[in-house]
């Protein structure tokens, strides 16, 4: 299994840096450095935990975060929900117990659990990075080995700080060429999984190279990481470059002066050696990529902005065109339609998939002068943190998307999941800037577009799904 | 853990690829404190009509399948969300094991700490297994995890693979954070010699509950 010293991947070096203990046949035990935690998954954890008499055993590399179920509305309004309230309280008195950092709901740092790790810089090159939620592999953009665990492994981290892994395939997946302008992070990782499918990756580790993926920005990066469970793959990882070391240097728990200079050092090491071999390596051409939309109900589901929806007799597999067959039921579509002619009526731009900075720039930036159509009923921007929203609210992006006809929320996951009051409704259609278009996703019946920001915000202004690349104000957007 | 052996159990087929875990347990019952429940909402959406009435075109509701509790599935099993929720769902209902091509790596993981047995076949295997369930009513498997083999009593007999590792959890009911906390000092060890601290280095609005650390 293990391969020769000098052609190691990215994962081999991390995973051989956090071996507790190896004992043959068996899976390794493995270090977790840091350990996210939010609302949704956690309650049973520490029930666990106190029934067994246990501890928590490293509350110092433990942070907690409510973001799941927060109101993205006036936080100072009393919380209407009570099953929602239970697990917030519940939170609090764990973390309180256990002596863990909280960013609770109204922290100013407060955010998704997945945008507010790097943004903070608790995120680091070489870390192993677990929490229980799938999404947990954005923070392999900065080089890191994270993964989504369920609740009882998530009581296993507290208990132990390790857990027990059996080592990953890996998967090598390289982006060529420059994207074309109105193609964005968001259109190369639909495309990645449109070909691969949405269990192509099941057992492996991913990591990303060529120069589509090397150009991209941290927050575009974190994109492509954040969806690669989509694709089955429950990690993806981008080795550190200077792009990454740019993007830590002066966040609040990153070291500083000279011992960020040493740990400079250490990062530029993990990348994975010239010659070093993967499972299975898939390429794809940036240049005949083209801005993405989901026309199903998963994220393999997904075609080219200017293809057409489908018809069940386009797979040669039974069980494809009886997918196929059933998704266009539940998104009343009709095979045949042109993707453009899909109208929409809300729109979604927020999630830990594109709720960043370069996200709430380029889809300001294209509707700034401009106003959402008549037929859109809401359209929301939910940036992914508060430091997020406090940065945009400088820039004035605020007032942009506000004077288009957009809502300016606070920071939570939101329509994402639905699990606060922004639901979608049941047959309305959104074009949604999020991870998952799976049936009842964002709300029960409700039909799910996955699309970039800048897709969003055209689809929006527009009232249906355009080809950006054919409006004139797209610049390089990420 | 409750420790897995053999299991003889009628069969229920899920006749559809990718069922994700949003639709095993829908967000909307993710703000549960316990593990306790998640069989009777288990594929809410798909199980009932509005008013809570069984979906009588949901193969779930089907009287000849009552008391089933081998879920046979198709590829790609369980994707999406890691819920836990789901594998909850899956056995309170009272499926102890799931026959499928394939799954979803999180899920897979997540049944081995709950009891359930997720075996894997071939696709012709099951498409084999999916008409004889088609054909037979109460039609039932016997699983045996010692052997390693899926049979029903026309004499059909299926080996399905599994790690070592995995298969001594199952039929040993293993507590893993015991059996991890048995290797404690290797822990130490390793914390001694790397020393992973999360030095704060400003002030984030961070409510700090220093526990003595």
């Amino acid at each position: 299994m293990t391969a020769n010293n000098s052609h190691k991947t990215l994962y081999q070096k991390i995973w051989d840096s956090h071996v507790v203990r190896e004992d043959p046949g068996q899976p390794s035990i493995i270090y977790i450095d840091r350990h996210l935690i939010h609302e949704g998954t956690s309650p049973q954890a520490f029930a666990g935990l106190r029934a067994e008499g246990r501890k928590v055993r490293r509350p110092d590399l433990t942070f907690a975060v409510m973001d799941h179920s927060v109101s993205t509305t006036d936080r100072t309004l009393p919380i209407l929900d009570n099953d929602a309230k239970l697990q917030f309280d519940a939170l609090e008195k764990n973390c309180r117990e256990s002596g863990v950092r909280l960013f609770d709901m109204n922290s100013k740092n407060q955010g998704i659990v997945h945008i507010i790790g790097p943004e903070l810089g608790i995120t680091q090159p070489g870390q192993t990075i677990v929490c229980g939620d799938s999404h947990t592999s954005t923070h392999g953009a900065f080089g890191t080995l994270a993964f989504g665990i369920g609740t009882s492994e998530v009581e296993h981290v507290l208990a132990t700080q390790c857990l027990v892994q059996s080592r990953s395939k890996t998967l090598h997946i390289l982006v060529h060429g420059k994207r074309p302008k109105g193609v964005t992070a968001k259109d190369l990782i639909l495309a990645i999984i449109g070909k691969i499918g949405i269990g192509g990756g099941n057992g492996h580790v991913a990591e990303y190279g060529g120069e589509a993926i090397r150009s991209l920005s941290m927050d575009g990066r974190m994109t492509v990481c954040n969806m690669t469970i989509e694709g089955g793959a429950r990690a993806g990882m981008i080795a550190p470059d200077e792009t990454t070391f740019a993007f830590l240097e002066g966040r609040p728990f990153v070291p500083r002066g000279k011992a960020f200079q040493e740990a400079v050092d250490r990062w530029k090491l993990l990348k994975s050696d010239e010659g070093a071999k993967f499972d299975m390596t898939v390429e794809l051409h940036a240049e005949q990529i083209a801005p993405q939309v989901t026309w199903g109900t998963n994220p393999g589901m997904v075609s080219s902005v200017t293809s057409r929806v489908p018809d069940p007799h386009d797979f040669k597999d039974l069980n494809d065109q009886k997918a196929t067959e059933s998704a266009l039921k539940y998104m009343g579509l009709k095979a045949g339609t042109p993707i453009v002619d899909i109208p929409v009526d809300r729109v979604f731009i927020g999630s830990c998939t594109n709720s960043r900075l370069d996200d709430l720039r380029a889809a300001a930036h294209f509707v700034e002068g401009k106003h959402i159509a008549k037929s859109i009923k809401q359209a929301l921007i939910v940036p992914g943190s508060r430091g997020i929203k406090t940065q945009a609210e400088k820039e004035g992006l605020d007032k942009i998307f506000t004077a288009a006809g957009f809502e300016w929320r606070d920071a939570g996951c939101s329509m994402c999941i639905g699990m606060n009051a922004d639901v979608l409704p049941p047959h309305e259609r959104s074009a949604s800037t999020s991870n998952r278009n799976f049936e009842g996703r964002q709300g029960k019946d409700s039909r799910t577009h996955l699309v970039s920001p800048v897709m969003a915000a055209a689809a929006a202004i527009a009232g249906h799904f355009v080809d950006v690349r054919s409006l004139d104000d797209v610049s390089s957007v990420e | 853990m409750q420790p897995f052996s053999t299991h003889t159990g009628m069969v229920m087929p899920l006749d559809r690829v990718n069922v994700d875990t949003d639709q095993m347990v829908p967000k909307q019952f993710l703000k549960a404190l316990t593990r306790e429940g998640f069989g009777r909402i288990l594929f809410y959406d798909w199980r009932y009509l509005p008013g809570e009435k069984p979906n009588p075109e949901f193969v779930l509701n089907f009287p000849r399948y009552k008391g089933a509790s081998v879920l046979l599935a198709r590829a790609n099993f369980g994707c999406g969300s890691s819920r836990e929720h789901a594998p909850w769902g899956v056995k309170d209902y009272g499926f102890r094991v799931v026959v499928a091509p394939s799954y979803a790596d999180i899920f897979y993981n997540n049944c081995f700490k709950n009891g359930i047995l997720p075996a894997t076949l071939p696709e012709e295997q099951i498409e084999e297994l999916f008409q004889r369930t088609e054909k037979e009513e109460g039609y039932s498997l016997t699983v045996n995890l010692p052997n390693q083999t899926i049979a029903d009593k026309h004499g059909l007999m299926f080996k399905f693979e599994i790690a070592p590792s995995r298969k001594e959890v199952l039929l040993k009911g293993l507590d893993d954070i015991g059996t991890t906390l048995l290797h404690e000092p290797d822990i130490t060890a390793y914390e001694k010699s790397h020393a992973a601290t999360a030095t704060m280095f400003d002030a984030v609005d961070v409510k700090y509950y220093s526990n003595g650390h």
